[in-house]
């Protein structure tokens, strides 16, 4: 119990504990919230772990169907594009930077890969890396406008990302429906060479939309770990993230490494988009409204204490809030639970400071 | 002390939580071992028939417990309470679970990412009918439908051929916007005018299908009034679609209708705007009778009259059919003026008494074939 005590109350170890409490507090706030309203909590983990392993619960000695495969992989379905974005958000947090333009990225990048897999008929082994480095490019393209704009006029990145956004989200409607074939909602197939999903995928999880882009995801995750923790770069961009002034001081380059640090962040969240196009949907889409992946990439990133293995873990999270949704829905139970549970996680994320220091307090009263 | 108080609030949460669990999870175990019971109970008695496996009279005993039928609807983003297409929808499936005792269910996507999965879900389920309003559901309910050709499947206002588990719902809204155009043409006569409008949503055959009705409806009633028509090119921009109402005000338009979805509230907030400064201009409304939506002193409306799209109904009829094993796969629905489809809501306040009767003239020879409305436009021919 002691030793329990030193090991909550120890500074070093908070970095894990605060986003695991937030967790547990989110979730019992979360609860106390359906008790109130008159729900069952029970049906919101039923929900969770149906939607998470494919195991109805209810199910289990009843002689139907408990488990389904299909829901594994829709699962990840719904988890993939969110961890690209959080990787996005926490790269430029990484550099003090805090890029609310993942959306418009990824959209950027859903544009370029629709494009680039529509127009162009090339074998599968050619057009997949130029499909998926295409939409990088083109997400990296958009967040280095913000990063250049910081670097140059000192014009606060927050700003431009934001009215990016919509910029983007108008930008990519206009081009997508000027892509032949497309209609006033969606474009054209892709290219069947162009695409990530996989009949052999498709089929070990039967029917599901899984699809190659989980290889994408895992790249991603090792290059933002490598270059945050291995490069002479990455440890600039950490120097300029920790203190700007500091890091000027010692003679790194603030503003290119600013410039560069946003087209990377939008690199990540264009990869999110060819994830969608390429893997989930498989065309392009005109969208009415952003669709929040930017949003949820901040809240991963957030949780995930803008660390690689973090957001990957937060991701896989908040993916199980959102794909449980529809399942309690089907309960009559209302998904705005799972909401207040993932904006709930952030608010005790952010209050990490109250909690650090209540854990401290821990130690002195042995 | 500080700490103590986080410590006591701490484990009050969750004891508090615990013990919420803790009670739910008796009732459930009640229910439970009630269900049991009757599963004995149901089991001997089918003993005494036929020496049957306790597994196969515990399936048809859960099969008995719960309701025999079930409905599903997936909506997309609007949602249930979109006072539009998905609530109309829902409201069709809700009152058949009212009136059958039929289980009902709903699922609202959050993208259009969601469609594939929640109507999965259902199919998974074992819904005996999945309903998908909107022609965004056709490539999701296309697939679906062919993971699982076993379940059915209803779309509405969209033709998913070639999957003989799908039955395809259209509505003839040509015959809707030609008895309001009706209205508005007279209208415009009778206040001795000679213009009226039309704004569409988007640019596509579905949406001049109502264009042309209108058109034909107000020609009808004098073949020298001008039809305005313009379009917002979106279902969504409401801004764009007043500034086009305001324009074809000016231009002499005495009734505007649309077919715009969101956008057309535009319209109607333009209609409300004049109104209230004395002007006479109409607007019509669509899909459902928009009057509550027109008022704009506390009592009149600026709505003439409503073009219903009745999906509420194509979802009541075609879960009734599948309740009766009649489900009609494959086929495609025509909810018209002959089976209450379509048409001009039972109240229309602001229409005289001589423009209703006139509307139900064109009705009878519209349902009688004597009359066939055009579902292109002139422009379009």
């Amino acid at each position: 119990m002691e030793r329990f005590r030193n090991y909550l109350a120890n500074e070093k170890n908070h970095k894990i504990l605060i986003p695991i409490i937030a967790v547990i507090l989110g979730f019992l706030l979360g609860n106390i919230v359906m008790l109130i309203t008159g729900e069952n909590p029970i049906e919101l983990y039923k929900a969770l772990i149906q939607a998470v392993f494919g195991v109805k619960v209810d199910n289990i000695g009843t002689g139907k169907t408990v488990f389904v495969v299909r829901k594994v992989g829709e699962y990840f379905v719904y988890v993939m594009p969110i961890v690209l974005t959080g990787l996005s958000v926490a790269f430029a947090f990484r550099t003090g930077l805090f890029n609310i333009g993942a959306e418009g990225q990824l959209l950027m990048g859903a544009f370029a890969t629709t494009w680039l897999g529509i127009t162009l008929d090339l074998p599968a082994i050619i057009l997949i890396p130029i499909v998926v480095l295409g939409g990088a490019l083109a997400g990296g393209a958009w967040g280095f406008i913000p990063g250049y704009l910081k670097a140059k006029f000192n014009v606060h990145e927050v700003v431009v990302t934001i009215m990016l956004n919509y910029t983007a989200l108008h930008l990519t409607n206009f081009l997508m429906k000027e892509i032949p074939g497309s209609d006033s909602v969606k474009t054209a197939k892709l290219n069947e060479n162009a695409l990530l999903s996989s009949e052999m995928l498709r089929n070990l999880t039967s029917n599901s939309r899984f699809h190659f882009g989980f290889i994408i995801v895992i790249i991603a995750l090792v290059i933002f770990w490598y270059i945050i923790n291995k490069t002479t770069f990455g440890y600039e961009l950490k120097a300029v993230g920790y203190n700007p002034n500091a890091a000027e001081y010692a003679g790194m380059k603030v503003k290119r490494n600013a410039a560069l640090s946003m087209a990377i962040s939008g690199a990540f969240a264009g990869l999110a988009g060819v994830v969608l196009v390429a893997g989930t949907f498989g065309y392009g889409r005109v969208l009415s409204a952003a669709e929040g992946y930017g949003f949820d990439g901040i809240a991963v990133a957030l949780i995930g204490g803008n660390t690689a293995i973090g957001s990957l873990l937060s991701g896989l999270l908040l993916g199980s809030l959102n794909a449980a949704q529809p399942i309690m829905q089907g309960q009559g139970v209302p998904k705005a639970i799972t909401i207040i549970i993932s904006a709930s996680i952030i608010v005790f994320v952010a209050m990490q400071k109250g909690i650090s220091s209540s854990l401290k307090k821990l130690k002195g009263a042995k | 002390m500080k700490k103590r108080i986080l410590a006591l609030l701490l484990t009050g949460v969750l004891v508090l939580g615990l013990a919420g669990c803790g009670e739910k999870e008796e009732e459930t175990k009640a229910a439970d071992t009630s269900t049991e019971e009757e599963t004995a109970d149901t089991s001997t008695e089918e003993e005494a028939a036929d020496t049957s496996t306790e597994e196969e009279t515990a399936d048809t005993s859960t099969e008995e417990e719960t309701v025999d039928f079930a409905v599903a609807l997936v909506t997309d983003t609007g949602g249930i309470d979109d006072k539009s297409f998905n609530q109309g929808t829902w409201e069709g499936v809700e009152r058949f679970g009212k009136d059958t005792g039929a289980e009902v269910s709903y699922a609202q996507s959050n993208s259009d990412a969601d469609y594939i999965p929640n109507l999965s879900t259902f199919a998974e389920e074992e819904y005996d009918l999945i309903i998908a309003p909107g022609f965004l559901f056709a490539d999701a309910i296309s697939e679906v439908a062919n993971n699982f050709p076993d379940q059915q499947f209803l779309i509405i206002d969209m033709v998913v051929g070639e999957r003989a588990n799908v039955a395809s719902a259209v509505f003839a809204e040509e015959q809707g916007s030609f008895l309001v155009g009706v209205a508005a043409g007279q209208a415009a006569v009778d206040a001795g005018k000679d213009a009226v409008g039309f704004i569409g949503g988007g640019d596509f055959d579905l949406i001049w299908k109502f264009e042309a009705g209108f058109e034909a409806g107000v020609k009808a009633v004098n073949a020298d009034i001008t039809v305005l028509s313009d379009y917002v090119g979106d279902f969504v921009d409401a801004g764009k679609g007043q500034s086009i109402a305001s324009k074809m005000y000016d231009e002499g338009a005495y009734v505007i209708y649309h077919a715009a979805g969101g956008a057309g509230n535009g319209l109607i907030k333009e209609a409300k705007d004049r109104r209230t400064n004395g002007e006479d201009v109409w607007a019509i409304g669509v899909d459902k009778d928009q009057y509550a939506d027109g008022v704009y002193d506390g009592e009149n409306s600026a709505i003439l009259t409503s073009m219903m799209k009745r999906v509420d109904v194509a979802a009541y009829i075609v879960s009734e059919q599948a309740l009766n094993g009649e489900f009609p796969g494959g086929e495609i629905l025509a909810f018209s003026l002959s089976n209450g489809g379509v048409g001009i809501p039972e109240e229309n306040p602001n229409l005289s008494s001589e423009i209703i009767a006139l509307c139900a003239d064109y009705e009878e020879k519209i349902k009688s074939e004597e009359l066939t409305v055009p579902t292109l436009p002139e422009r379009k021919q």
